[in-house]
């Protein structure tokens, strides 16, 4: 696994093929969307039983990670749980999984649009934002431009590359290269929205640049700016 | 004649028409309370002979009045509602007292409800209009007193997954209505016995009469080559478009058959380019809108067309009368397919149908000259029964709960008397019932949520009316891949719709890309609100879309006879020069593939790179498989392979080594632990996964009180499939999947036997020092390459490293996060713009890319 150093304002991240930033300097491992719980959403809402394993799933992934990079402190970009009640129906083991987990590390939860509430009787600190040295931690970004860095999730984003074997599509990173960086939804069933979307690509004005999550490392595909109108 | 009682005599009569024997010998056996499978050619008057008993035992006076007493199921919407105008006139001109209606999606809501309550005599419909009625609480006032079943165009269902459903409905019908008789009417097909099955009602085909009328006159066949070069390689026929349109020219109305929608474009596009006379040339394939297509059909029907360019959408059903030429360009694939669309031509018997046959390349010369030898020798292909859907079956149990409380003891008779599911397990049954019911995981954390619920007695109920709504908005078997809506921009009515391609093809364009479709040659301009929008008159070299599952392989029987015919200098007497030269230079060069066992040829050619081809035969799907299999056994070797390609004839693999030993490659033992290791992680797996979770409704088509907030955040199936596979690789699902994938679709049986048959009649390995003349239609294939192991990750880095080589590696991302690609180049705080897609990525964007494995077109 081979993470990639991006450079924004003058701090140096590291983005992690699984889908996560990382921040050395402050010892921060950063986490978008997580959408615990949405099989039992679905489940709930009568939309299909699908297989009750995605918070286990992602867990386990964050967990992987955690190891990893050791961090002393985690933020989740919102989106954390699939809805409201996510929380409360969180499975005991997978519950006690977590806390484990964030043992010892400090957390922030930023809140979403699918989570506005503190997660309930979790460890950590819930806001709309965090600011650390300049950079501005959020659930979705706000179109116009970024003063100093702004990093978010909310959207998903996906960006197909072209290959011989016609498009490979995957979760990516995605930065306008200077300020604003959107991480990929890291939640096991969180889908994707392709970052070609009006909704993305007017954060991006000037074009900037995907990275496609891979097996063991990132790959570059560039996003093109937005041309002014045709005719 | 005498057996014909009044008033249907004196109408036959009156017409100078007497009726067929297979029409009495229908008639008889339904009258003695049997049921009839009838057999015959296109143009046998099969629907009149379907339909007799049922208007002769209408029209007895002493028949009790109301209710249903004949049900018609047809696999084409259009075609119930085109019979049931066909049965009108008759009708009504010997005065009988028989209301026909139609029961499809389309069917206004308040006829619905009065065919409830009142049903017409004849009632027209599809299989899924069928499982919906079955559905229903009423279903038991409404069928108990049927009279007969009649399955119309039964070959086109039987053996795929409406085929389950259709039988599973059949089999209800049966335990709702046991004295019904059925009749099926079928087009020629090589194993009627299956069908006779299908339509039993208990699976027992001795139950069925078979009555099969033969012959017919046999088709006039021609094969038309293009004249002066005879292409090495490629599948549209574009260098055959001049001798079409003359031909166009010279009938009165045509159909063009083409096999995918990509080539039906561009052959429209070719025609249209030719036309000084200024013929009607109408095209018609499944991804245009249903609006379009119905007023293509409609100026066919009226006779305003010369000519229509058409894919497997025009191969079954509707009588256009007039054709009088079909046209087949690019290689059949498949005889009784061929034979179905050449009868389109002509639609009586008694007079031979005309067809041309324009093969697109020297292979699919030999094939259109096997497929011309087994029509004289009358043998047709078909795949042999497959057992039926898990997934179909979990969409049944959810309906037959719908209709009321069961036991699962009764269900599951049931369900084995339809002829697919006559060895489904108990087991099978139990797990399926139980998906339905909450999910069936391991893990039981649905218990509260659960769809259905069972009594003190052991019954089973849905839970609530929500659970009959989801049933009814998600019911059918025919999964569409996720498509996007093609805008023209503005215009008079405010962006028009022109049909739907499928999303990945969309997500490759860039603002200002060119590509056909719709006959047309549009130009990209954005995406908005999930449709792709587009204005006309693209300019610069256009794109094609190509669709998923668009391509037809190869079959076993004419595979068979390709071989044979290639591997006998004898049987080359019907062939073209060019063809027998080309077939001449192999022998010289290299070898002949014989019938039996195996020609491999290695050879090296380019900077350090060896081939190695190997003349299978059996089918692109087979050997897209064989390919990954094989180029697994060749890493594991040590040849370095590179990548492969696989056409319907060979598949061509390259290495960065020799590989000097190729018995090994071909041992049967790589069809377990690689095939295991491949299948795991393959694209076809997680499609299968897809339409079986789609159809078994785990996955929704719509979801009511979804989020959706205008931007598509889809529920990715492979997201699903990946996590029930680390967590649950036993569920019923992924059991169904595999089983769908290795054993339903063909191909791994298919690389069984080539394996066998390379074991059995030898290996003949030619070392050559250069490629040879058979090996060349395969290098020249645009766009067929795979990577070894067809991972995606090994085409990400391949794409991503031609980026870096293309830019002398003077710029590595990971470092300074300032790559190029396409030519764009972003260093941090500026952007600049993005020239033309420079002619080396020609490469590495295809220009027709068809994604793998296919499941026929629509």
């Amino acid at each position: 696994m081979t993470p990639a150093p991006l450079h924004l304002g003058a701090e140096r991240f590291m983005l992690d093929p699984a889908g996560l930033l990382a921040w050395p300097a402050r010892r921060t491992l950063v986490v978008a969307d997580l959408h615990l719980e949405k099989g039992s959403a679905f489940a709930a809402r009568g939309a299909g039983l699908l297989p009750p394993y995605d918070t286990r799933e992602t867990l386990s992934r964050l967990h992987l990670a955690l190891r990893r990079w050791r961090p002393t402190r985690l933020v989740a970009l919102g989106d954390s749980f699939h809805d409201r009640a996510g929380a409360s129906r969180l499975a005991a083991d997978d519950a006690a999984q977590l806390r484990r987990m964030l043992d010892g590390i400090e957390t922030r939860w930023i809140l979403g649009n699918h989570d506005p509430e503190a997660p309930a009787a979790l460890p950590g600190t819930a806001a709309a934002e965090w600011r650390a040295g300049g950079i501005l931690f959020r659930h979705e970004a706000r179109p116009g431009p970024v003063a100093g860095v702004e990093i978010s999730g909310h959207f998903h984003p996906k960006a197909t590359m072209p290959t011989r074997c016609g498009g490979v599509t995957r979760p990516c990173f995605v930065t306008d290269g200077r300020g604003r960086l959107i991480l990929p939804a890291f939640g096991a069933y969180a889908g994707g929205l392709d970052a070609g979307d009006p909704a993305i690509a007017a954060l991006l004005p000037r074009g900037g640049r995907a990275f496609l999550l891979g097996r063991d490392r990132l790959y570059a595909l560039p996003l093109a700016g937005r041309r002014p109108r045709a005719g | 004649m005498g057996t014909l009682p009044e008033p249907f005599a004196a109408w036959f009569t009156a017409r100078g028409w007497s009726p067929r024997p297979h029409q009495l010998a229908v008639l008889e056996t339904v009258a003695a309370g049997g049921s009839a499978l009838l057999v015959a050619p296109t143009g046998g008057g099969k629907t009149l002979a379907g339909f007799l008993p049922s208007l002769v035992a209408l029209a007895d006076p002493a028949r009790p009045a109301g209710g249903l007493h004949t049900l018609y199921v047809s696999p084409l919407k259009a075609l119930a509602v085109d019979i049931a105008r066909n049965l009108t006139a008759p009708v009504a001109e010997m005065g009988l007292p028989v209301r026909i209606e139609t029961r499809t999606g389309d069917t206004p809501a308040n006829r619905r409800a009065r065919q409830r309550s009142d049903p017409p005599d004849i009632l027209l419909t599809t299989p899924e209009s069928l499982l919906l009625l079955l559905s229903l609480p009423e279903a038991l006032a409404m069928f108990r007193g049927l009279g007969a079943v009649v399955v119309d165009e039964i070959h086109a269902p039987a053996g795929t997954k409406r085929g389950d459903q259709l039988a599973l409905g059949l089999s209800r019908l049966g335990s709702l209505a046991p004295g019904a008789r059925r009749i099926g009417l079928s087009a020629t097909v090589a194993h009627p016995a299956p069908l006779r099955a299908f339509l039993a009602p208990d699976g027992d085909p001795a139950r069925v009469r078979l009555i099969q009328v033969r012959g017919g006159a046999r088709p006039d066949l021609t094969v038309m080559l293009p004249e002066g070069h005879l292409p090495w390689g490629g599948h549209m026929g574009l260098a055959s478009a001049p001798e079409i349109y003359r031909r166009l020219r010279a009938a009165r109305v045509t159909i063009v058959f083409v096999n995918t929608r990509a080539q039906a474009e561009l052959i429209f596009q070719a025609l249209w380019r030719l036309n000084d006379d200024n013929l009607a040339i109408a095209l018609h394939h499944g991804s245009l809108t249903v609006e379009q297509r119905r007023k293509v059909e409609a100026a066919m029907a009226a006779g305003r067309l010369r000519a229509v360019v058409a894919t497997a959408s025009l191969d079954l059903g509707i009588d256009w009368g007039d054709v009088d030429q079909v046209i087949q360009v690019g290689a059949p694939k498949g005889v009784a397919r061929l034979l179905q669309r050449v009868g389109r031509a002509n639609h009586r018997m008694d007079e031979p149908s005309r067809a041309v046959l324009v093969p697109a390349n020297r292979f699919e010369v030999v094939e259109c000259a096997a497929a011309l030898e087994a029509i004289a020798a009358e043998e047709l292909d078909g795949d042999p029964p497959r057992p039926g859907g898990l997934d179909v079956l979990a969409q049944h149990v959810l309906a037959m709960a719908c209709h009321g409380p069961f036991l699962p003891d009764d269900l599951y008779a049931e369900v084995t008397r339809a002829a697919p599911y006559a060895a489904l397990t108990r087991r099978d049954f139990d797990d399926v019932l139980r998906f339905v019911e909450n999910g069936g995981y391991a893990l039981r954390a649905y218990e509260r949520f659960a769809r259905l619920f069972r009594d003190a007695e052991g019954r089973i109920h849905v839970r609530d009316q929500r659970v009959v709504r989801q049933f009814r908005m998600n019911l059918g078997t025919i999964v569409e891949t996720p498509m996007v809506k093609v805008r023209l921009r503005g215009g008079p009515r405010g962006g028009q719709a022109l049909g739907e391609v499928e999303e990945w093809f969309v997500s490759t364009l860039s603002p200002g890309d060119s590509f056909i479709f719709a006959g047309q040659h549009l130009r990209f301009e954005r995406l908005d609100a999930g449709a792709a929008i587009v204005s006309r008159g693209g300019v610069g070299d256009p794109r094609v879309p190509a669709y998923a599952g668009s391509r037809m392989p190869l079959t076993t029987w004419l595979a068979a006879r390709v071989r044979a015919i290639i591997g006998d200098p004898k049987r080359w007497r019907g062939l073209p020069d060019p063809v027998r030269q080309w077939l001449r230079l192999q022998q010289r060069h290299s070898a002949l593939p014989a019938r039996d066992g195996l020609l491999v040829e290695t050879f090296p050619r380019g900077e350090g790179r060896w081939f190695l081809v190997a003349y299978c035969f059996e089918g692109r799907l087979a050997h897209q498989t064989l390919g990954m299999l094989l180029t697994r056994r060749m890493e594991k070797l040590g040849y370095g392979p590179l990548g492969y390609l696989a056409t319907d004839y060979v598949l061509a693999a390259w290495s960065a080594f020799e590989p000097t030993d190729v018995a090994p490659l071909f041992e049967e033992d790589i069809l377990g632990e690689e095939l295991e290791e491949w299948m795991a992680e393959s694209s076809m797996l997680r499609r299968t996964f897809r339409n079986i979770a789609t159809i078994a409704g785990l996955i929704q088509k719509n979801h009511p009180g979804a989020e959706n907030s205008g931007r598509q955040m889809t529920m990715n199936s492979d997201l699903i499939y990946d996590v029930l596979r680390r967590h649950e690789p036993d569920h019923v699902l992924l059991r169904a999947t595999r089983q769908e994938a290795a054993a339903g679709l063909t191909d791994v049986a298919r690389i069984g036997l080539l394996l066998a048959r390379a074991r059995a009649g030898g290996i003949r390995h030619m070392r050559l020092d250069q490629v040879s003349p058979l090996a060349v239609p395969a290098l020249i294939e645009e766009g067929r390459e795979w990577v070894a192991g067809g991972a995606e990750d090994a085409l990400l880095a391949e794409a991503a490293a031609l980026v870096e080589d293309a830019t002398g590696g003077e710029e590595h991302f990971a470092e300074t996060l300032a790559a190029v690609t396409e030519g764009v180049r972003i260093s941090p705080g500026r952007v600049v713009d993005k020239p033309r897609r420079p002619r080396s990525m020609g490469r590495f964007t295809r220009r027709m890319p068809s994604p793998p494995p296919p499941s026929g077109e629509g």
